[in-house]
């Protein structure tokens, strides 16, 4: 059985229908990548799985509905949206304590845990969230993400306006957990070249609809894919 | 046009300034409490203050004494404010400002007339928790229950200071106030957070007004004034600053209370009309306070 299931997922903003009737799984431990063009429904398609958009249709993980964006939280599910969702005002420490607010007992191994995958928030932690730099707050935003030891992992445009090196540190570290820890993700990306390489699997958003799902090794393999996000 | 000076009269004056600051300090910290997390400011503050100081006078006219009473009233009000969003607040929780500023107006119209209803009008004393006699301190004649009042106060910001800077549910407070969508994310249940600042306000403001009472007589329209104060307080310190609140309270309490002592035509009648002008002021030259953020709007 998968750990997440999308069956027929609509979605929309006010009148403006997003998604029309999205299916799509992730199993236990899984990486898959969404693709698409702008304005294709990504980022939806993850507001959709916390619950953080108006939607109808099935949602599940572990096969118990989702409903609302505290109780995908609470059932294990860690969303790190557009825009990367920190808390500017509160310090680095406060926004690590925040992640692991569903969390009951000692969470001094998890703050360690990211510390050691991002160094550089052990030097800023009495720091503001907000004087980051945006590699810092994506590391922040995936490090608060962590905190809470999700079953799933959601991430939106993480490469969005770092630079190469960063987002190279950032997918490393995502390979990382999702190798070593079994931590599943969902990640949505512009940046096809890169998604294709982390995940096993991907789905392709057009208008709202999945049009192509596959094997990343298929997915490139595929012509109209790889004119259309690939770019060769 | 100065009045008489001496020094031990300015000694006991500034004491009994920072006492009167200090119940706007508390009141002013509940209205910031409130406002932090809605953007509304709750008109009803002073009424329900003034309800809890009555269940305190009622409990005491059981047989409790005042320091029993206390803490039974402080439970009492949280959960009447955590009842109190969760019935006429939540329905309105997505409308817009304006609509729960009118509501808590409402609700201040309908908890005056329960007070007449159940303790009826007039105005009647009520027997605080601190001795009425003062102590002798290099000449100057201090007021055991100022000083008790600003202890009580004391006490409280630090409580409340350590209450939400070190716990869990204090960060998901602040943090839920800062950022809903974002808490909600991490999995805060972020109108419950709001139900628990409505309890904190309730609870803040009980504690302003079984101080005040002693100091003048308990009836329904007891906090009326005194809201008006705070309101003056929490501008001056900034609306949605905690901090901001205190210092805006013990600056208002000793400046009008000195200007009342010292400008003989100020006296006590027109320690009001100051409040008023120091909020007008404060809107117009500082909009965000000393303490606060100023919200911009791009148009």
């Amino acid at each position: 059985m998968s750990l997440l299931e999308l069956r027929n997922v609509e979605a929309r903003y006010g009148p403006v229908r997003a998604l029309h009737g999205v299916s799509l799984n992730v199993g236990e431990g899984e990486f898959v990548a969404v693709l698409g063009a702008n304005g294709a429904g990504k980022t939806t398609t993850l507001r959709a799985v916390s619950g953080t958009v108006r939607r109808n249709g099935d949602v599940r993980l572990g096969g118990k509905k989702l409903r609302t964006p505290e109780g995908a939280a609470r059932a294990g599910v860690a969303h790190v949206p557009e825009g990367r969702g920190t808390f500017a005002e509160l310090s680095v420490w406060e926004n690590l304590r925040l992640g692991s607010y569903t969390r009951r007992g000692s969470t001094k191994e998890d703050v360690q845990r990211v510390f050691a995958l991002f160094p550089v928030l052990d030097r800023r932690r009495d720091q503001q969230a907000g004087t980051l730099s945006g590699g810092e707050q994506q590391m922040l935003a995936l490090g608060r993400a962590l905190m809470a030891r999700p079953r799933l992992l959601l991430l939106d445009e993480p490469s969005l306006g770092l630079a190469p090196l960063i987002v190279k540190e950032i997918f490393d570290v995502l390979a990382k957990l999702n190798r070593d820890e079994g931590t599943a993700v969902l990640v949505v990306e512009q940046n096809a070249n890169l998604a294709l390489a982390a995940a096993a699997r991907a789905y392709v958003l057009e208008v709202g609809r999945v049009v192509v799902d596959g094997p990343s090794d298929e997915l490139r393999a595929n012509e109209s894919v790889r004119r259309s996000y690939l770019g060769y | 046009m100065l009045a008489s000076f001496t020094w031990s009269e300015f000694a006991e004056q500034i004491v009994s300034g920072l006492a009167d600051g200090s119940v706007y300090a508390s009141l002013a910290l509940a209205l910031v409490l409130i406002y932090r997390s809605t953007r509304a400011i709750n008109f009803a503050q002073g009424e329900m203050a003034t309800f809890s100081t009555f269940i305190a006078w009622s409990l005491m006219n059981h047989g409790l004494s005042f320091w029993e009473a206390f803490p039974v009233v402080l439970a009492i009000s949280f959960v009447g404010g955590v009842a109190v969003e969760r019935v006429i607040i939540r329905p309105v929780e997505q409308a817009p400002v304006l609509t729960i500023v009118i509501i808590t107006l409402g609700l201040a119209l309908l908890l005056n007339g329960l007070m007449y209803v159940i303790w009826g009008g007039g105005d009647r004393p009520f027997k605080g928790g601190f001795s009425s006699s003062t102590v002798e301190v290099a000449g100057a004649h201090i007021s055991i229950q100022y000083i008790g009042i600003i202890g009580v106060l004391a006490l409280l910001v630090v409580v409340l200071g350590l209450f939400f800077r070190y716990t869990k549910l204090g960060l998901a407070l602040r943090a839920a106030a800062l950022n809903p969508d974002s808490s909600r994310l991490v999995g805060v249940r972020v109108s419950w957070m709001l139900a628990l600042g409505w309890g904190l306000a309730a609870l803040v403001g009980a504690v302003a007004g079984m101080m005040v009472a002693p100091l003048q007589f308990l009836g329904p329209n007891m906090m009326q004034a005194v809201l008006l104060y705070a309101f003056a307080a929490a501008v001056l310190g900034g609306l949605d600053s905690p901090v901001g609140a205190v210092v805006g309270g013990l600056i208002l309490g000793l400046t009008i209370d000195l200007l009342g002592r010292y400008v003989g035509y100020i006296g006590s009648t027109l320690k009001l009309p100051v409040a008023l002008l120091l909020i007008l002021v404060f809107l117009f030259f500082r909009p965000g306070g000393l303490f606060g953020s100023v919200a911009t709007r791009r148009v």
